[in-house]
């Protein structure tokens, strides 16, 4: 009866055309609006994400990662004479401000590396040598400080500009991740940092450090935070941390989240009405089928096959224009889009269990 | 031609079936006595709401009663599961309906096909049994139609044998020749007359068409729920 239960399907096919639709539909609102959101939510962990390190040692009361505490400078050493670690470098992160040749001021997060290893450097330069960094009074920009601050015929490799009266120069561009604010992010060396930015007692923002191979990290993270009385996070816990704290401090989680939840309902709603109309539409040829000796458990299969057929290809399609659509706009990463396997699961779960429910109908 | 001594295909007795509940209450058939012969075509007679449909029902065993039993073919349908009674209905039943009840994205052998489908017989072997069927219907070069590409008389016709298609010993039709013309009307009910003189089944006909009660046996008159009489059709050619 599978044949039969196809024919049904596909024999009309402007009706199964406007059923794909509408749970094609259905599931593109749902994946687009949760990759829109996720994607949001990966850049308020931008700095986290963008320096690509193990474990990040704070200040024990750090709600997030842009809110940066100084530590004392004796917390790289401390770290370092924890069992189990097997490095641990400064890093400084602050906002300052850029002065251009041209008079303006731009708002910048300067990122100060150890000069040493240059641990928690982006993977990808785009221009320039990112060791270049090593030189006098050099800096690196991401890509989106060129865009912010004037495009590439005002900030290139050469450019030279000041920061709190002291020279910078450029010399890469580096390819980051956009942060929440989309503040440009400027690198240079640790100690370089701390001359650029105003004389205070802590300057030191947070210790990178890695856990030695053979020693689980969540351990060397426990003894970290044991014996220097510091906080301690994988980079995924600290990522989370941040995301929470946007999701409840912001307008975001409610908001956004709202509309996500809507997004879902509606789309949900899309579809079980959908998948209702053309089950109660052919209520009439199930009734004669009964009436020719089908089973109940026969009809039964057959709307599932039914419903999953057409619940799987929407899916599908869905799925695929979500997919294009977060490859036009988000594409080089200037919005966000981020599709993540367990949404994809979600939204499969939550339309099959709907299509599941078909059956019931016609008992 | 059938006589009373035939053997009953169908026994129902003191059948009683209500719809709703309290004030809303109906009681459609109200002790229903009823014998149907192999061999014989009954006519099912009588004004709408009198309940010749609901006792189609009943007999085919789609509708449960509420009090009495029915015997269709020497077996307890009544008492039967649900389960069972399907199975049963399949394997012995055939039904043609007043609007066609065809699926309409099936071809017209698709269609005829369907019932053995069910019995679980494998799609070649049931296409090649339908397209029989629809050769003895008159419809061989409409096998690949599918039912809007068909007149009202074809696509009934394409009914009729799907309801044969399973050999069954019963049929059951409802008001078959209320939705067409007078001759297709009368095309159909030769066909189904030729069909129910086969001494191993029957035929029961719900209808208002009075042209057509001249290919009955016997006709009942269902009133108000109660049969008030059966007479015997006195046929063309017989004293």
């Amino acid at each position: 009866m599978n044949y039969v239960a196809l024919k049904m399907l596909f024999g009309d096919r402007a009706k199964y055309l406007m059923l794909l639709c509408g749970l094609t539909f259905a599931v593109m609102l749902i994946v687009q609006q949760g990759s829109i959101f996720w994607g949001l939510m990966m850049w308020s962990q931008a700095s986290i994400t963008n320096l690509n390190v193990p474990i990040w040692v704070t200040d024990p009361g750090i709600a997030q990662v842009d809110e940066v505490k100084p530590i004392a400078d004796t917390a790289v050493d401390r770290v370092r004479s924890v069992d189990g670690v097997e490095w641990a470098v400064p890093l400084y992160k602050g906002l300052l401000r850029a002065r251009l040749a041209n008079g303006e001021y731009h708002q910048i997060t300067l990122t100060g590396l150890e000069s040493a290893t240059l641990i928690g450097r982006p993977a990808e330069v785009l221009e320039g040598r990112f060791e270049d960094i090593l030189q006098p009074d050099a800096v690196v920009l991401d890509q989106w400080a060129v865009e912010r601050m004037g495009g590439p015929t005002v900030i290139k490799v050469g450019t030279i500009f000041e920061l709190n009266d002291k020279l910078a120069r450029v010399v890469a561009i580096a390819k980051t991740q956009k942060s929440f604010t989309n503040i440009p992010v400027v690198y240079t060396t640790y100690e370089r940092a701390i001359r650029y930015v105003p004389h205070e007692r802590r300057t030191l923002s947070y210790v990178l450090a890695k856990a030695k191979d053979a020693i689980p990290v969540e351990d060397v993270i426990q003894r970290i935070q044991t014996q220097t009385g510091l906080g301690a996070f994988t980079a995924e816990e600290f990522g989370w941390k941040t995301i929470l704290w946007v999701l409840k401090n912001t307008g975001i989680g409610i908001n956004f989240g709202t509309t996500i939840l809507l997004g879902f309902i509606v789309g949900m709603a899309i579809a079980g009405q959908t998948f209702y109309l053309f089950t109660v539409e052919n209520l009439r040829q199930f009734g004669a089928l009964k009436a020719m000796g089908a089973s109940t458990l026969t009809l039964a299969r057959m709307i599932l096959l039914q419903a999953f057929t057409v619940g799987l290809t929407g899916y599908g399609v869905g799925i695929g224009l979500a997919t294009v659509f977060g490859y036009l706009t988000a594409s080089g990463g200037s919005l966000p889009f981020v599709e993540t396997w367990q949404l994809l699961l979600l939204v499969l779960v939550a339309l099959l269990t709907i299509a599941s429910f078909q059956p019931q109908l016609v008992s | 031609m059938t006589t009373d001594s035939q053997p009953a295909a169908v026994r129902a007795h003191s059948v009683v079936k209500a719809f709703g509940t309290g004030d809303t209450k109906v009681t459609v058939l109200k002790g229903i006595d009823l014998e149907v012969y192999l061999g014989e075509l009954l006519l099912l007679v009588g004004e709408s709401g009198g309940g010749k449909t609901t006792l189609l029902s009943a007999i085919a065993g789609i509708l449960d009663i509420d009090e009495g039993h029915i015997d269709v073919l020497g077996v307890p349908l009544s008492t039967l599961p649900p389960g069972k009674r399907t199975t049963f209905r399949g394997q012995t039943m055939g039904f043609i309906y007043q609007q066609f009840n065809l699926l309409p994205a099936l071809t017209a052998a698709e269609n005829v096909a369907v019932p053995l489908l069910i019995q679980r017989i494998r799609r070649p072997e049931a296409l090649r049994r339908a397209r029989m069927m629809l050769d003895r219907v008159g419809l061989v070069d409409r096998t690949e139609f599918v039912p809007k590409n068909l007149s009202g008389g074809q696509q009934q016709r394409v009914a009729i044998a799907r309801a044969l298609v399973n050999e069954p010993r019963l049929l059951v039709c409802d008001e078959p020749t209320a939705a067409l013309d007078g001759a297709n009307g009368q095309k159909i009910m030769e066909l189904l007359r030729e069909v129910g003189r086969s001494p191993d089944r029957c035929v029961i006909v719900v209808t208002h068409d009075s042209r057509i009660f001249h290919f009955g046996d016997r006709m009942a008159n269902l009133t108000d729920g109660r049969i008030v009489n059966i007479e015997r059709i006195q046929q063309e050619g017989t004293a």
